[in-house]
């Protein structure tokens, strides 16, 4: 039935099918961003009671000043900590899958396939959490942000591969040669005239691969545990046990929590679409 | 390939190439293989290494530091313990669930949102906005919405005369409940990927199809269907292989509980990590591994399959 107003040319609007969605669309998606918000502002009581309700007195300023402060400042320590992880691990990864994607999408050799095999591998394998643990440990670098940032650049780089190396086909060869005829070595070649190509692509995994990275849960909470190198998402873990009488904090450090991602959902809507749609086409 | 680099070298008779060399007679690539040594290095030590070291450290009792070779003990008791071997059961009905609905959902929104009606950039948006979204926050406003008396969703319910279930504290409910939260956040993702989908269909077969007299039910089945397979595929696979290893939003809400009854492999994982059983920890990663491997693969290799014949 919904698929009537696909095979329809003109633009007629389904009026009723419409008025559905979108009310359909408010009370599933729109209703529990606005709870978080609205209990995000309410007073310490009024947020206990867990309802859906229009704040008595609004308490931004004071709920964001209590968060802020809470333990020591820990939000603020933990802000500083998930954007250095963030910015040096998509960094890192754009500059390291950049150059993997250029020499396999441009050199044919034997060895293709292998590193094809193991870009895939990287998407479906579940990392095996302890032994990456027994690794950094024997590398001196579990507890260590930087050991965390490899961590995030191992196991994010195969995505940004795949990406890069679909846009890097549509570069053509003869800018290569030209370059090259024109003297410039292989490091300057890809450095300095294919790499400032990739610019939209390039756009495309910093922002997918930031909020991954940001969101991330899972991979602090093994290689990088201890209350001082806490990035946003422990802390919110750690925080939802310590202020179960005190929604409001819980909710306001949600709301924080969520406006990066929000930004860059509102300036890089299409790169973010663009990137995760990229592999549905080809399959 | 280093072969190739050897042999050159050898041709030009220098042993080191360290020495400036003329540079128009050497014939290196001009996309030279060490491109791939920084990522191979980081991917190699923390990816692989990891991977294969896991096969091993399975089959010990292991304390980082000491370990000792045990044999098949840890999966033996891996599969003897009740709550572990429910935590397998619990990720495969887990990833199945949450794979099914966003296909279905995906699919039936990804068709609304391709169509005329009013305010489909806002529905875009709102469907795909919580795709981005910490799992975290997203888990733990779901488990303030889904409390038994005071939460929003059974006060909803009971406005109609429902009585809602303890979605997270009745054993029978938890596991869905979270599924369904699962989906809530990352339905968007598969609506986007169908509508790439469906936009690549040329409109000209819905035409004749039109024209041809076909009903919109029939030329949704033999063409809308079949030829947003890539899509559809692409969809099964990402969230199959989300839905096993999830772990996250099950952590958040749940930690496994009440019991062990939304238990999967990953929190097992973790558990049995932070009660320092670290061998048994590994025999269930490389259970996840066997399970994930032994489902993507086979499903992979079948749905690409059957694009070929069409």
């Amino acid at each position: 039935m919904s698929a009537v107003p696909l095979a329809r040319r003109r633009p007629r609007h389904n009026y009723w099918l419409s008025g559905v969605a979108i009310l359909v669309s408010i009370v599933v998606f729109v209703i529990p961003f606005a709870f978080i918000v609205l209990t995000a502002v309410k007073d310490r009581q009024q947020a206990s009671l867990l309802d859906f309700s229009w704040p008595d007195n609004f308490q931004i300023v004071q709920n964001f000043i209590d968060v802020v402060k809470a333990r020591d400042y820990m939000l603020i320590i933990a802000f500083v900590n998930s954007t250095i992880l963030t910015v040096a691990s998509v960094a890192i990864m754009v500059v390291l899958a950049a150059m993997v994607a250029y020499v396999l999408q441009r050199r044919k050799s034997k060895w293709n396939v292998l590193v094809n095999f193991l870009v895939l591998s990287g998407l479906i394998i579940p990392p095996a959490v302890v032994p990456t643990i027994w690794v950094l440990q024997k590398l001196g670098l579990f507890r260590t942000m930087p050991g965390l940032i490899l961590v995030e650049v191992a196991f994010g780089i195969s995505f940004a591969i795949l990406l890069f190396r679909a846009f890097i086909a549509t570069i053509p060869r003869e800018l290569d040669e030209a370059a090259i005829i024109d003297g410039a070595s292989p490091f300057r070649l890809f450095f300095q005239v294919i790499f400032p190509l990739l610019r939209s692509v390039a756009i495309t995994v910093i922002v997918v691969q930031s909020v991954t990275v940001f969101n991330d849960f899972v991979n602090p909470l093994y290689f990088l545990p201890g209350d001082q190198n806490a990035t946003v998402q422990l802390t919110l873990y750690n925080f939802s046990s310590q202020f179960t009488s005190q929604y409001n904090l819980l909710f306001m450090n949600i709301l924080l929590i969520t406006i990066p991602p929000l930004i860059m959902f509102l300036f890089f809507n299409r790169r973010i679409v663009a990137g995760l749609t990229s592999g549905a086409i080809k399959g | 390939m280093t072969t190739t680099i050897h042999a050159q070298r050898a041709h030009h008779g220098e042993g080191t190439g360290s020495t400036a060399p003329d540079k128009r007679r050497r014939k290196k690539s001009p996309y030279p293989s060490w491109f791939y040594l920084p990522a191979a290095l980081i991917y190699g030590a923390l990816f692989l290494v990891p991977t294969f070291a896991s096969f091993y450290f399975s089959l010990t009792r292991w304390t980082i530091f000491d370990s000792h070779f045990i044999g098949f003990d840890n999966f033996v008791d891996f599969f003897r313990e009740p709550a572990l071997v429910s935590g397998l059961t619990h990720t495969l009905v887990y990833a199945v669930v949450t794979s099914g609905l966003k296909v279905v959902l995906g699919l039936l929104l990804a068709i609304l949102l391709t169509s005329q009606i009013v305010g489909r950039g806002y529905l875009r948006s709102v469907v795909f906005f919580p795709v981005l979204v910490s799992t975290i926050g997203v888990g733990l406003t779901f488990t303030v919405l889904m409390n038994p008396e005071k939460g929003l969703i059974n006060e909803s319910l009971n406005l109609i005369g429902i009585q809602g279930p303890g979605w997270l504290t009745d054993p029978d409910f938890a596991l869905i409940s979270v599924a369904l939260v699962d989906v809530w956040k990352g339905v968007g993702l598969a609506t986007l990927i169908f509508i790439a989908g469906i936009v690549s269909i040329p409109q000209e077969y819905l035409e004749a199809a039109k024209v041809d007299g076909a009903s919109s039910t029939a030329s949704f089945f033999k063409i809308v269907l079949p030829l947003a397979r890539p899509a559809t595929v692409t969809v099964i696979i990402l969230s199959l292989i989300g839905g096993l290893r999830s772990f996250d939003l099950i952590w958040a809400m749940t930690r496994g509980g009440p019991g062990f009854t939304s238990d999967v492999i990953a929190s097992v994982i973790y558990k049995q990590y932070q009660a320092g059983f670290y061998g048994l920890s590994t025999a269930g990663n490389v259970i996840l591994f066997l399970v994930v491997t032994a489902l993507i693969l086979p499903l992979y290799w079948f749905l690409s399959r059957k694009e070929v014949e069409l």
